[in-house]
């Protein structure tokens, strides 16, 4: 297939559309308005859904009650509206409800900035919302791999009847890059959701989806069964990319945009001859500990990058445990860091251990 | 010969109500269920439950249900709608539920002419956490929150949604009822027929306000609670038909 320049709030549209999404239900913020206003425009050529919400809060319950049907549906948003949606978010995945949400990032906390940021990676990824629940959390770095996540995180989010979160940021959501979009879905071919979505209880007993139960002994079996299925997911989706680690004394650990940044870096360190290679967790949860902790078996220095006070950190701390020292460089508030800077900061790094 | 005069709708499930002695929820539910079976709809019909004392309603009726959180029925009603037109939805929210915390979604999904049913119930106080002031709770009238009684001052005005949804054009049938008499019972169960019918003939968003009793957080008997209901509730919320779109059967 031949590859078409496109912005990422748009590729992500496009991807789920071919991924067999027809429903899309979300409110305007910046820096992913794009987003709701492609699939206001491409929807209805599909036959599909666009339905511009009242609110966040709202948007999240209109998600709760597609995905009742068993539905593919999704929103965007941005930082202070995922916020909002934190309840809902909650609720669907104590009731098991599949959807994809995409929170392009932004600078806060609070109202914050509009430029890109990665300050909501422990909301992402610790829970957000009440109670004990997961999200999957995709982090992608390319819009190529906005593209492919996306028609993943839909995938996933039905074959673990779970919210899947595409976590992005303003920089990826903004840039435009070739990218090859996958084949439309059959939609005939998706998942079959009959045994438990709410579609009328004809010739069957009724389909009740709930995230209640008034008996605390009920409600521990369903927060195990999450446990379960949580497990499950830990051990079959963790995703990573490794860059010039094989030698690496140096590990340069980086998620989204951020890690592309960080693979310029790589390059510049290499040309001095300092070896230094790249750690990005693709899925942020489940988190890939397991793998970064092999490398803490051979590499010396860790060097986690972020746009945020030292979020990934404390995981990347997790997986290397107090074996190798963990340098820590950010920018905060909106604030994207230069090749150069990285680069200049792991050097004066470098020259304080020495 | 034996005549089958009466018995349980098809679209309840049998399962014995937890609602108090006196409480209206049971009588609008059976209604409800009524009605369903007589337009045909249960097989295709899916019902929201709220946050509240009706917040196990989902149990009580013999069709695929879910809760949804707090005011936020309308919302997920219309994700449901807009997933499967080819369905039916309704909600039944108290007045906490409808007119506090959800009055966004309920506004909104009542403008765009969201082709879904809402049953809801004005009792004018929060019943499951246990008779705090709602925004329906009448002037001077004494709740665990305003122990002076409601004050306009400080509390602010009874909350009127029939009158507020009246303006909303997307409305295809908006109606207040009471069920204190087996007449009115009649005239509610009718109310409730068209609100279906609005979604059924593909009109638009239908509401049926009922005016009813908690005797257990008013503290009174039920009788003393019914009334009350007409002395005090009538003249602050007067019944009536605001809107009819559907127009008569047949």
């Amino acid at each position: 297939m031949e590859k078409v320049m496109v912005k990422g709030t748009e590729a992500i549209g496009e991807a789920a559309i071919r991924a067999g999404c027809r429903h899309f239900f979300g409110y305007p913020i910046t820096p992913q308005s794009e987003l709701p206003e492609y699939m206001s425009k491409r929807l209805p050529e599909v036959g599909g859904v666009f339905l511009q919400t009242e609110s966040e809060v709202a948007t999240v319950n209109m998600l709760y009650g597609a995905a009742c049907t068993g539905t593919r549906v999704m929103t965007s948003t941005s930082s202070p509206g995922f916020s909002l949606m934190m309840e809902g978010v909650s609720y669907m995945a104590c009731a098991q409800l599949p959807a994809v949400f995409v929170n392009v990032v932004r600078g806060g906390p609070g109202l914050g900035d509009i430029q890109p940021a990665q300050g909501d990676y422990w909301q992402a990824t610790k829970g957000g919302g009440h109670g004990d629940y997961k999200l999957i959390v995709l982090a992608p770095a390319t819009v190529q791999e906005a593209v492919d996540l996306t028609v993943l995180a839909f995938d996933l989010a039905d074959k673990y009847r779970t919210p899947t979160l595409i976590l992005a940021d303003g920089l990826l959501g903004q840039m435009m890059e070739p990218v090859e979009f996958p084949e439309f879905r059959d939609l005939s071919t998706l998942p079959d959701h009959s045994s438990w979505a709410m579609t009328g209880a004809k010739d069957r007993e009724p389909h009740i989806i709930t995230s209640f139960d008034i008996d605390p002994y009920i409600l521990e079996k369903m927060n195990l069964e999450l446990v379960k299925k949580y497990r499950e997911i830990e051990k079959n989706e963790i995703r990573w990319e490794e860059f010039k680690t094989e030698d690496a004394d140096i590990v340069i650990t980086a998620f989204g945009t951020v890690a592309r940044i960080a693979k310029s870096v790589v390059e510049m360190a290499r040309k001095d001859g300092l070896k230094v290679g790249l750690f990005r967790p693709i899925t942020v949860w489940p988190f890939p500990y397991e793998p970064l902790k092999k490398l803490a078996d051979k590499a010396e220095l860790f060097f986690d990058v972020e746009m945020n006070m030292g979020q990934m950190l404390e995981d990347v701390k997790l997986a290397t445990g107090d074996r190798k020292p963990v340098a820590f460089y950010s920018r905060m508030g909106g604030v994207v860091p230069t090749p150069n800077e990285i680069y200049e900061a792991l050097k004066k790094e470098i020259g304080r251990r020495e | 010969m034996k005549k089958l005069l009466y018995k349980m709708p098809e679209s309840l499930s049998g399962k014995e109500f937890t609602y108090c002695p006196g409480c209206h929820h049971g009588i609008v539910h059976r209604l409800i269920a009524e009605v369903i079976d007589e337009l045909g709809i249960r097989e295709k019909t899916l019902v929201v439950a709220p946050i509240g004392c009706s917040v196990f309603a989902y149990q009580f009726f013999n069709m695929d249900g879910t809760i949804a959180a707090h005011g936020r029925a309308p919302a997920v009603a219309t994700g449901m709608k807009r997933a499967r037109p080819d369905l039916y939805v309704f909600t039944y929210q108290g007045d906490g539920d409808l007119a506090a915390i959800g009055t966004a979604e309920i506004m909104h999904a009542a403008n765009r002419g969201e082709k879904i049913t809402t049953i809801f119930i004005n009792n004018a106080i929060y019943g499951m956490t246990g008779g705090q002031m709602a925004p329906t709770t009448l002037l001077g009238m004494k709740t665990t929150t305003t122990p002076y009684g409601r004050d306009a001052q400080k509390d602010g005005y009874p909350m009127h949604m029939c009158e507020f949804l009246k303006e909303a054009k997307g409305v295809a049938y908006l109606a207040r009822t009471k069920v204190t008499t087996p007449q009115d019972v009649e005239k509610t169960k009718k109310a409730i027929k068209k609100a279906f019918l609005a979604q059924v003939k593909g009109i638009g968003f239908g509401l049926v306000e009922v005016l009813s009793t908690c005797p257990t957080n008013w503290g009174m008997d039920p009788i003393s609670a019914m009334k009350w209901l007409e002395e005090n509730m009538i003249p602050e919320y007067p019944l009536g038909v605001f809107i009819d779109k559907v127009g008569d059967e047949k």
